[in-house]
């Protein structure tokens, strides 16, 4: 099986974002940098699937250039080869412009299987993956958490509301979105690692590959949400932060 | 021009909640552009809902009923409602940001080449233009986005309140929608639906919901949850870690792997409020937070702040209630 899988490198989940000059995106310079995490857990279940099946797994990502390291640790867990697009405006790109120059590296190498993580920790589109199964025109299951792959069918387990899963199937080639925490995600060994530094890492332009980074939903404004409520803070022992709790929810806030 | 909203069937009939919110959502954002503000039904059982709809202040009401659309999929809703819009030609089209809208509605949008504005919390007309208001780097920041032509838009659970949703003077005209759908097009086989737990917990439902982190330390100190839960006559739930651990079935889970609820009054207890947990619960009424640290995050959010340990707070709560 020829898996692709999609890797975001996004600004570390406890960074705490500054904005640029101009107020609509962020000054990531300093930012500490790390792979998405939902999306390490569709590349853990791609090389399970390799070992599992047999085949080749390709890490592919839009991003800076800086963002060869996420791919390099990728091909350190056992990644067989990467894809690098790069350039600067990528990080910033919307869902459909990120799919489109997704799409346009993938679709000439006809892959058997896409996967993609939920959603970024940065922009958090959640969108990216099924953009790119309509544009690749494969279809597409989202938040799966098991997969079986039986000849050309993938039997898949889905996520739905309130507690409730579903079965689904579907013949590949496919694009599937992994749920967060349906495996549990390895580490890169110290063998791993050199072996990495051998393996192939092509890098191309959105140029290149004949996409016009184009934003469709406008960013205006970036600020920090309003703290909406002022918090008051109950004081004494835990009987009387009890008593004055009670009273508050009963005659103040009135939800009891 | 026009506003378009897209409502949810549940597989068990009736309404998905979160359907007036987003035809509330429709409503507030129609008045303020002057425009008319239609809506759609789809899949089994449309025509017998859309009654429902149609009750609602609508310009219109589209049913759109098809053997290929009873089980949902992708495939199947895309094409339908890529038909229904180039009907109505609507300028914005209003989802509400379930579990189903994320599976579709990317496509959806990318098949008409235009931008999703995922998991909108406020809307607002400048200069009689719409400005969306979104959440990134997961609540940390706030952006207001602009789209040029055609926005599809999906409204976060909890951001507009579903009983807000105006009666129309007269029911709204429902009309069907005609489409033909060539049942090859959907390639993925819809499966049984199944719970993997009991499974009577509706969340979203619940007044009153008391919620568990990882301050709660260990399962043998669930109970003690529960007792204050029954006495305020409210659910259990907890934040995704105690889930993963076992401590409690995933149905209880707030947040954003699990559910967005905004009831009357939500207490939590030795919950930090990472923001994947807070996404889920940030629309509640009143908000109660127990926790040792003072720093912690879900203070910034909560109405009343009881800083302490949990188990000298929670059985004095206990003690309070039952005089």
């Amino acid at each position: 099986m020829k898996i692709f899988v999609c890797l975001k490198q996004v600004p570390a989940r406890d960074w705490t974002p500054e904005l640029n000059d101009g107020g609509d995106w962020i000054d990531a310079e300093d930012a500490p940098v790390e792979m998405n995490e939902p999306d390490a857990y569709a590349l853990e279940e791609a090389l399970r699937l390799k070992e599992a099946h047999g085949g080749e797994v390709v890490a592919v990502s839009a991003g800076t250039q800086e963002a060869a390291s996420t791919i390099r640790e990728a091909l350190a867990k056992g990644a067989d080869r990467g894809i690098l697009i790069e350039d600067e405006h990528l990080p910033a790109a919307d869902a459909l412009a990120t799919a489109r120059t997704l799409a346009a590296a993938i679709a000439p190498e006809s892959p058997d299987l896409v996967l993609t993580g939920l959603q970024s920790d940065d922009a958090g589109y959640g969108q990216a993956g099924v953009i790119l199964a309509e544009l690749l025109d494969l279809p597409h299951a989202t938040l799966i958490v098991e997969v079986q792959a039986e000849g050309s069918t993938l039997k898949l387990k889905r996520e739905l509301e309130a507690g409730w899963f579903q079965r689904v199937e579907v013949d590949t080639p496919a694009l599937l979105t992994i749920q967060s925490g349906i495996n549990k995600v390895r580490y890169a060994t110290l063998m791993g690692i050199k072996k990495a530094r051998k393996k192939p890492l092509d890098r191309k332009t959105p140029e290149e590959l004949g996409v016009t980074l184009d934003n469709m939903q406008t960013i205006t404004r970036l600020y920090t949400p309003a703290k909406s409520k002022q918090t008051v803070f109950l004081k004494g022992a835990p009987a009387e932060q009890a008593a004055q709790l009670v009273e508050k929810l009963r005659h103040d806030a009135r939800v009891l | 021009m026009s506003v378009l909203v897209v409502t949810e069937l549940e597989a068990t009939g009736g309404f998905h909640k979160m359907s007036w919110e987003a035809v509330t959502a429709a409503q507030q954002l129609g008045a303020a552009l002057a425009a008319p503000v239609h809506g759609v039904v789809i899949g089994r059982n449309a025509a017998e809902q859309a009654q429902e709809l149609a009750g609602k202040r609508l310009d219109g009401v589209s049913v759109v009923q098809h053997a290929a659309l009873d089980d949902y999929t992708a495939d199947g809703h895309t094409a339908a409602l890529t038909a229904v819009i180039e009907q109505l030609a609507p300028q914005v089209v209003v989802l509400p940001h379930t579990y189903q809208v994320r599976d579709f509605a990317p496509k959806l949008a990318a098949r008409a080449g235009r931008p999703l504005v995922s998991d909108v919390v406020e809307m607002r007309v400048e200069d009689g233009s719409a400005v969306y208001v979104r959440q990134l780097f997961q609540g940390k920041m706030n952006a207001d986005v602009s789209v040029d032509g055609l926005a599809f838009v999906s409204v976060q659970s909890g951001s507009f309140r579903g009983d807000q949703a105006a009666a129309g003077d007269s029911p709204a005209p429902i009309s069907s929608v005609e489409i033909e759908i060539d049942p090859s097009i959907i390639r993925v086989r819809p499966g049984e639906r199944f719970q993997e737990s009991k499974g009577e917990v509706d969340l979203t439902a619940a007044e009153i919901i008391v919620s568990v982190g990882r301050g709660i330390k260990d399962p043998e100190n669930i109970p003690l949850a529960e007792k204050l839960a029954e006495l305020l006559g409210g659910e259990l739930a907890a934040s995704r870690p105690i889930c993963d651990s076992g401590w409690l079935p995933l149905e209880r889970q707030v947040g954003s792997s699990g559910q967005s609820v905004a009831p009357k009054l939500y207490l939590a207890l030795g919950i930090s409020g990472a923001i994947q947990h807070v996404v889920g619960m940030k629309g509640s009424q009143t908000i109660v937070a127990v926790n040792k640290d003072e720093s912690a995050p879900l203070f910034e959010i909560a109405d009343y702040g009881v800083v302490g340990d949990l188990f000298e707070v929670v059985p004095a709560l206990i003690a309070e209630l039952e005089k």
